[in-house]
C-alpha cells in the first residue's frame, strides 16, 4: 500500500478557509450508517469507537430503496425512496428513527399530460437532498426518468420544479427512459449551497451540471471543460454524464465531480471544470461512481474507480478494489487498500454508495453491488468489513447519533 | 365488490380482500384509495396507466383500460406479474 500522511500539505490558494477544527457535537458522536439495498434497507448504529456496529432492519424488505436520509437539521426524520419491481414508486417517512414509517401522501409524480400527449412518470425517486438549514422542512428528490422535485413539508408532499422539468431545452438533454444508464436516466447529486437556500447544483446522468440561483426557477448550464465520450460533440449537453457531484462544506466555492469521463474540480466562481484525475495511474484510469470530500479540508477528496475500459465493466480494475486519496486538491492521488482483498475481487460501489462521516480522523464507508459494507476509521488507511452478505447496495449515508 | 390483493398490497388493506364500489375500473380504484390511502398510485402511475407489471382482471378475465365498466356483482383481481429477481 501507498503510504498516505494524515495532514496534507498547505494548499498554495485559499489556505485559511481548508483546515477547520472538528464542528462540535459529530467530532465525537457515534455514527448511525443508512444503507439502502436493492431488496430493502438497514441502519447501523456505531459505537464511540465504531468498532461495534448493531444492525436495525430489514426496512422494507423487497422494495428497491435508492437512497435512504437522514435530516441533518432535526437529526430524527428519515425518508426513504422506495419502490418495488411491481409496485410503483414511493417516498417514505420516519420520524422515530425507523421504529415506524408513513408513506408520503403525495410522493414525486410529473403532472398528467393533456389529452393525446404522452406524459412522464416516475419509475424510480433516485435521490434525496435535504434542503439549507435555514428552511426546515424543505427536501429535493431526483428521480428517473430525470425530474427535480420539492416538498415544503419534510416529505410529505412533493411539487415537480417545473422551472427545470418543463423547460424544453432540459427536456432534450435529459431524454426519456430509453436514454442514459441500464436501468434508466438519473438526476442526482442535488446540492444547495450552505450560504444560499437559493443556489442549486445537480448532475444528470446523462445531461451535464446545472445550477439554478433562484431556487429552481430558472436553470444554466455548468459543464464547460468536461469531457464526453471520444467522437461525440461536447457542446450537445445530452452527451455529457457526470456521476456525481460533491460541495466541499469547509469551502463552499470549491466543488468536485466524478464524471464518465474522468474527475474534475471547479472553483466558483469560476465555470470551467478543471480535470484532475489525469494524474491518476494510467492502468486504474479516473472513471469510476462515487466521490467523497474531507468535511473539513476542502484539498482532501476520495474516488474509488472502476473499469471503465472496453465494455466498460465497471468493476474494480484487475479486481483489485482501492479508494485512491489526493490531499492536495487532485494534483496526486495516493492508493488506498490496506484490509481490502488483494485480488479477485469485482465488485461496483455506486455513486450514492461511498461516504465520510464527520468525526476526526474522518471514518469512511462504502458499500458494494456485492452486499458487503467496508469502514475506514482512519481516513483509508486501513479498511475493514463492517458487514457482508447484504443484497446489492445502492447507497450509504453516514450521520451523528446525538 | 369483491377485490382480490396481491400479497405486495397488504400493507395497506391487512387483507388480501378488500370491499369497494364504482362504477369503472377507474373509479374502483379511487374507491380504493379513499379507504387505503397510496394504493392507488403504487398500481396505477400519474399519466393513468396501468403499471408495468400489474395486471387487472374482471371475472376471470383481462381488462386493460380503467374505464372498463363494473357490476356490482363482478369480482376483481389484482394480479402481480411476475418479473426478474
Amino acid at each position: 500500500m501507498a503510504r498516505t500522511t494524515r495532514k496534507p500539505a498547505k494548499p498554495a490558494e485559499k489556505p485559511a478557509k481548508r483546515a477547520k477544527p472538528a464542528a462540535g457535537r459529530s467530532s465525537a458522536s457515534p455514527v448511525l450508517l443508512l444503507v439502502a439495498t436493492r431488496k430493502g434497507a438497514w441502519l447501523y448504529r456505531g459505537d464511540a469507537s465504531r468498532r461495534s456496529w448493531r444492525a436495525e432492519g430489514p426496512h422494507f424488505l423487497g422494495h428497491v430503496v435508492s437512497h435512504l436520509m437522514l435530516d441533518p437539521r432535526d437529526r430524527r426524520t428519515l425518508l426513504a425512496a422506495a419502490k418495488t419491481g411491481h409496485l410503483g414508486p414511493t417516498v417514505f417517512r420516519s420520524t422515530d428513527f425507523g421504529r415506524t414509517w408513513k408513506e408520503a401522501s403525495r410522493p414525486p409524480a410529473f403532472p398528467k399530460a393533456p389529452e393525446g400527449q404522452k406524459g412522464r412518470s416516475v419509475d424510480h425517486t433516485f435521490w434525496l437532498t435535504p434542503g439549507h438549514a435555514g428552511e426546515p422542512g424543505t427536501w429535493y428528490a431526483g428521480t428517473s426518468p430525470q425530474g427535480l422535485f420539492r416538498s415544503e413539508d419534510g416529505g410529505v408532499t412533493w411539487e415537480p420544479v417545473a422551472g427545470l422539468n418543463d423547460d424544453p431545452r432540459y427536456r432534450t438533454w435529459m431524454g426519456t427512459e430509453q436514454d442514459g444508464t441500464p436501468d434508466g436516466p438519473k438526476l442526482h447529486s442535488i446540492i444547495v449551497d450552505p450560504r444560499d437556500a437559493a443556489h442549486l447544483y445537480l448532475g444528470m446522468s446523462s445531461g451535464g451540471v446545472h445550477e439554478s440561483r433562484d431556487r429552481g426557477a430558472s436553470w444554466s448550464p455548468l459543464s464547460a471543460g468536461l469531457e464526453v465520450v471520444e467522437g461525440f460533440d461536447a457542446a450537445n449537453l445530452a452527451y455529457h454524464d457526470p456521476h456525481c457531484l460533491r460541495l466541499c462544506p469547509s469551502d463552499p466555492d470549491r466543488l468536485y465531480q466524478q464524471n464518465h469521463c474522468g474527475i474534475y474540480r471547479l472553483d466558483r466562481p469560476g465555470s470551467t471544470w478543471v480535470r484532475i484525475g489525469r494524474s491518476m495511474p494510467k492502468r486504474v484510469g479516473d472513471v469510476g461512481f462515487p466521490l467523497v470530500v474531507h468535511p473539513r479540508n476542502a484539498d482532501t477528496l476520495w474516488m474509488f474507480p472502476m473499469d471503465g475500459t472496453t465494455v466498460w465493466p465497471r468493476v474494480s480494475p484487475e479486481g483489485m478494489p482501492a479508494a485512491y486519496v489526493s490531499r492536495n486538491g487532485g494534483k496526486r492521488w495516493q492508493r488506498q487498500s490496506a484490509g481490502l482483498p488483494e485480488r479477485q475481487a469485482w465488485f461496483t460501489v455506486k455513486r450514492q454508495a461511498m461516504c465520510a462521516d464527520g468525526r476526526d480522523p474522518v471514518g469512511l464507508y462504502f458499500g458494494t453491488t456485492g452486499g458487503e459494507i467496508w469502514q475506514s476509521r482512519d481516513e483509508g488507511e486501513r479498511w475493514s468489513c463492517l458487514a457482508r452478505h447484504l443484497p446489492e447496495i445502492y447507497a450509504v449515508e453516514a450521520a451523528p447519533l446525538q | 365488490m369483491k377485490v382480490l390483493l396481491p400479497g405486495a398490497l397488504r400493507s395497506y388493506t391487512g387483507t388480501g380482500e378488500a370491499e369497494a364500489a364504482g362504477a369503472t375500473l377507474g373509479l374502483l380504484l379511487a374507491d380504493l384509495d379513499r379507504q387505503y390511502p397510496g394504493l392507488r398510485f403504487r398500481v396505477i402511475d400519474e399519466q393513468d396507466r396501468m403499471r408495468r407489471h400489474m395486471r387487472f382482471f374482471v371475472n376471470g378475465e383481462q381488462v386493460f383500460a380503467l374505464d372498463h365498466r363494473l357490476q356490482p356483482d363482478d369480482a376483481v383481481h389484482i394480479v402481480l406479474a411476475l418479473s426478474g429477481g
